[in-house]
């Protein structure tokens, strides 16, 4: 158990330094003047003037338009697969609900999928429209975010930047140069990459083997550098091509959380108050622990009814022990539960185990930290969805105190608090909404793979995870029928542009008013009584509107499992 | 407003997705072939000129005198590494549950072991990829005895065997300690184990 522990302390101290590293890093970019001769090229050819400031609605606009271009792009090359060269499998096009949900599916950041990659897709899809729309959604998530902090820090001004510099420096400084170092260390520890497909094997035994291949490396590195998710293959990092040995895991790990973090001190740098930067990651990081004290136990107590077949699910010296159905070998409890609470804290959703195994408990850490949906949250809108939840904060708290709620010296009024109201509620409302019309529709119902409160946590666990962009599955769910392709597509989608743009409004805002100087009157927001406070009016809000739907899957499921009642 | 940015919409989800959906893959490949030839293409082991599997993949063992690999719910045969796939049964399963009893009764048999003999949970529970290449310590010295006697060695020189091949935690503290099946069966098929002690 110790040497467990040693694991997560590691994850934490590692993480911990690359935040000052990449966010230093991540400043720079976003604050840079000059344009790299790629750049240069690129903006000629877009026609754009790199240096022209938008205000939020403009940046906007370009930003959902241009992901709306490349969405098409990539529904467009799924439905023409069939037709296109250099697949030796000749997997055909995916249909039209299919191909919608995907492209939905990666340009949102969710990476939810209704296929299984290497049945369903070719090398030239797995690159021209898995590896790209990874890309651009994470670039577009970083620049949404970091208008938003230009928001925060101009004064009575409507400049937020420039999205087209935005976009085009994150891919080139940051994204491609640190995806490409990181699929080469992918590639050493065992991850392929090669433009073969298959190979085949004659086992010990006389067996066939087909081992599917493909530019693997390259995907795995911007999955979770981008927070995307979406494996290679069906059963995503619990395969051994995409997280081959211990080390690849902590490095996954370590990639999700980099920008979600790094960002954190950007944000602190370029509005000069380092210390609120701090407090954020605070935050992020009391809450991560939290859910993962809760996460470990229960995984490595494993399920009773192990024991009472005489399974030995001891953890001990000669084997990991606990719940090992769904879990690699590899990885064992331990990297298991930590990868678990990363994937769903920073909104990935790549899988190294199969959520639907977890215990019930250890199913429903991953499932609240989507309903949060702002433990780190995935590049860019995560740290947008702590702001928003900080605003609320400020707002509450003033009232019970009666001061003015201010924000960074800026007065929050009726406005601010309306769009943010909007960009909190959504949440909840799509995954309710959706949960609760699935639940009624004709048919939905027989694509649960389990009985009982667990095939209600399937449900809910596949609309928390479309609508947080998060990815992950509880997999039993035969989710790809034209009813859950379009609802998760749409839940995607709404879940990704109605906390973003009305957000960006709040930046727009803000940017546009005077800075009032704080007095005795103002609330401090870098202390560790305002990260408690934060802390608080998130559990307090997500758990008291995902409390009742928890109760009907996870928390029934526990209470049974205890009972050693089946289902 | 909206007309201007019709160019540059139209132009960047084409440019970028030949920079970062052709170029970015196209060069990392490039890179990872001159490198690590031997891990890009999949790590793939060979007698020969065949192709016998990959190190990270697991493969599917029955007879006796192999060690056996943990249960594995890939497509329609056990350790299809086309078609990657769990059980993706809940806790509170009773077909999970029916599942693991009749694995546990199996293990007992094979291994000759006791009625009531603990089993290894991971020699009971499917993988998460079906294509675990590992299993425990524990497993496999619960399967020493049986392929001892199925190749007509002591069973210490079998479980010497199992000590040299197990991997340890990598850097000494990461992941767990395990054994990689296909490694320790192609270990058994060659000599050296007639020259361990």
């Amino acid at each position: 158990m110790s040497i467990d522990i040693v694991q997560f302390a590691l994850l934490l101290a590692l993480m911990a330094g690359l935040v000052v590293v990449a966010g230093r890093w991540l400043t720079r970019v976003l604050t840079a003047q000059n344009h790299w001769l790629p750049e240069r090229l690129g903006y000629r050819l877009l026609g754009v003037d790199p240096a022209a400031p938008m205000d939020w609605k403009r940046y906007g606009i370009a930003l959902v338009l241009s992901n709306a271009a490349m969405m098409l792009l990539g529904y467009v090359i799924l439905r023409l697969q069939g037709w296109l060269p250099f697949d030796a499998l000749q997997r055909p096009a995916q249909t039209p609900d299919l191909a919608f949900n995907t492209a939905a599916s990666f340009i949102t950041n969710t990476n939810w999928q209704s296929y299984s990659g290497e049945s369903s897709l070719s090398n030239l899809s797995q690159m021209a429209v898995i590896t790209f729309l990874m890309t651009v959604s994470a670039a577009s998530g970083i620049a949404g975010c970091a208008a938003f902090i230009r928001g925060l820090a101009q004064r009575e001004a409507r400049d937020v930047g420039n999205y087209w510099a935005d976009f085009t420096r994150i891919i080139w400084r940051l994204l491609l140069p640190a995806c490409l170092v990181l699929s080469l260390v992918y590639v050493w520890q065992g991850i392929p990459q090669t433009l073969a497909s298959s190979t085949d094997a004659t086992t010990l035994e006389g067996a066939t083997q087909h081992i599917v291949v493909g530019p693997v490396a390259s995907l795995e590195a911007i999955k979770h550098i981008g927070t995307n998710g979406g494996g290679f293959y069906g059963v995503n990092a619990a395969h051994p091509f995409e997280d081959p040995t211990p080390l690849t895991n902590l490095l996954h790990m370590l990639a999700m959380f980099l920008v979600p973090s790094a960002l954190t001190y950007a944000f602190g740098r370029m509005l000069s108050r380092r210390r609120q930067g701090w407090a954020f990651l605070a935050a992020f990081v009391v809450m991560f622990v939290g859910f993962l004290s809760v996460e470990y136990p229960a995984e490595r107590h494993g399920n009773p009814m192990f024991t009472s077949l005489s399974v030995d699910q001891t953890p001990g010296a000669t084997q990991p022990g606990g719940n090992m159905e769904g879990k690699e070998m590899r990885f064992g409890i331990a990297q298991t539960s930590a990868f678990v609470a990363v994937t769903t804290a920073a909104t990935t959703g790549s899988v190294n185990a199969m959520h639907d195994s977890l215990t019930p408990v250890g199913g429903m850490v991953p499932l609240f930290l989507m309903m949060l949906n702002d433990v780190f949250g995935g590049v860019g809108v995560g740290f947008i969805n702590l702001v928003s939840f900080a605003i609320l904060t400020v707002f509450l708290v003033g009232m019970m105190i009666g001061r003015t709620p201010e924000f960074l010296g800026k007065k929050i009024e009726a406005r601010e608090m309306k769009l943010v109201m909007l960009a909190v509620l959504a949440h909840p409302f799509c995954i309710l909404g959706f949960t609760a019309l699935a639940a009624v529709w004709p048919g939905a119902s027989a694509s649960f793979a389990n009985a009982g409160p667990h095939g209600f946590s399937e449900l809910i666990y596949a609309y928390t995870s479309g609508t947080a962009n998060n990815g992950s599955a509880f997999a039993g769910l035969n989710a790809n029928t034209p009813f859950y392709n379009t609802t998760i597509g749409l839940a995607m989608l709404m879940g990704r542009y109605f906390t973003l743009l009305p957000m960006l409004a709040v930046a727009g805002s803000l940017a546009t008013k005077r800075s009032a100087p704080e007095s005795l009157g103002t609330l401090p927001t870098a202390t560790p009584l305002f990260t408690c406070l934060l802390i608080f009016v998130i559990v307090v809000v997500g758990g008291l509107t995902f409390l009742p739907a928890l109760a009907l899957g996870p928390i029934v499921e526990q209470l049974a499992m205890t009972a050693s009642q089946f289902f | 407003m909206s007309l201007s940015l019709v160019r540059p919409v139209l132009v960047s989800a084409v440019l970028f997705m030949a920079i970062t959906g052709l170029a970015y893959p196209l060069a990392a490949t490039g890179l990872a072939t001159a490198l690590f030839p031997r891990q890009s293409s999949g790590s793939l082991l060979r007698h020969g000129d065949t192709v016998i599997g990959s190190s990270m993949i697991g493969q599917d063992f029955r007879t006796p005198h192999y060690f056996h690999p943990r249960p594995s719910m890939t497509g329609d045969l056990p350790y299809n590494a086309a078609a990657s796939g769990a059980s993706n049964l809940g806790p509170t399963s009773a077909k999970l549950r029916d599942a693991v009893r009749e694995r546990a009764e199996a293990f007992r048999k094979e291994n000759h072991l006791a009625a009531d003999a603990p089993v290894p949970v991971d020699a009971v529970t499917a993988s998460g990829s079906g294509l675990d290449p590992d299993i425990s310590l524990a497993n496999a010295h619960a399967q020493s005895a049986r392929v001892a006697t199925a190749r007509h060695l002591a069973v210490d020189k079998v479980d010497a065997l199992i000590d040299q091949q197990a991997l340890g935690r990598q850097w000494g503290v990461l992941g767990e300690p395990r054994i990689n099946v296909l490694a320790l069966n192609l270990a058994l098929d060659s000599a050296s184990i007639r020259t361990l002690p």
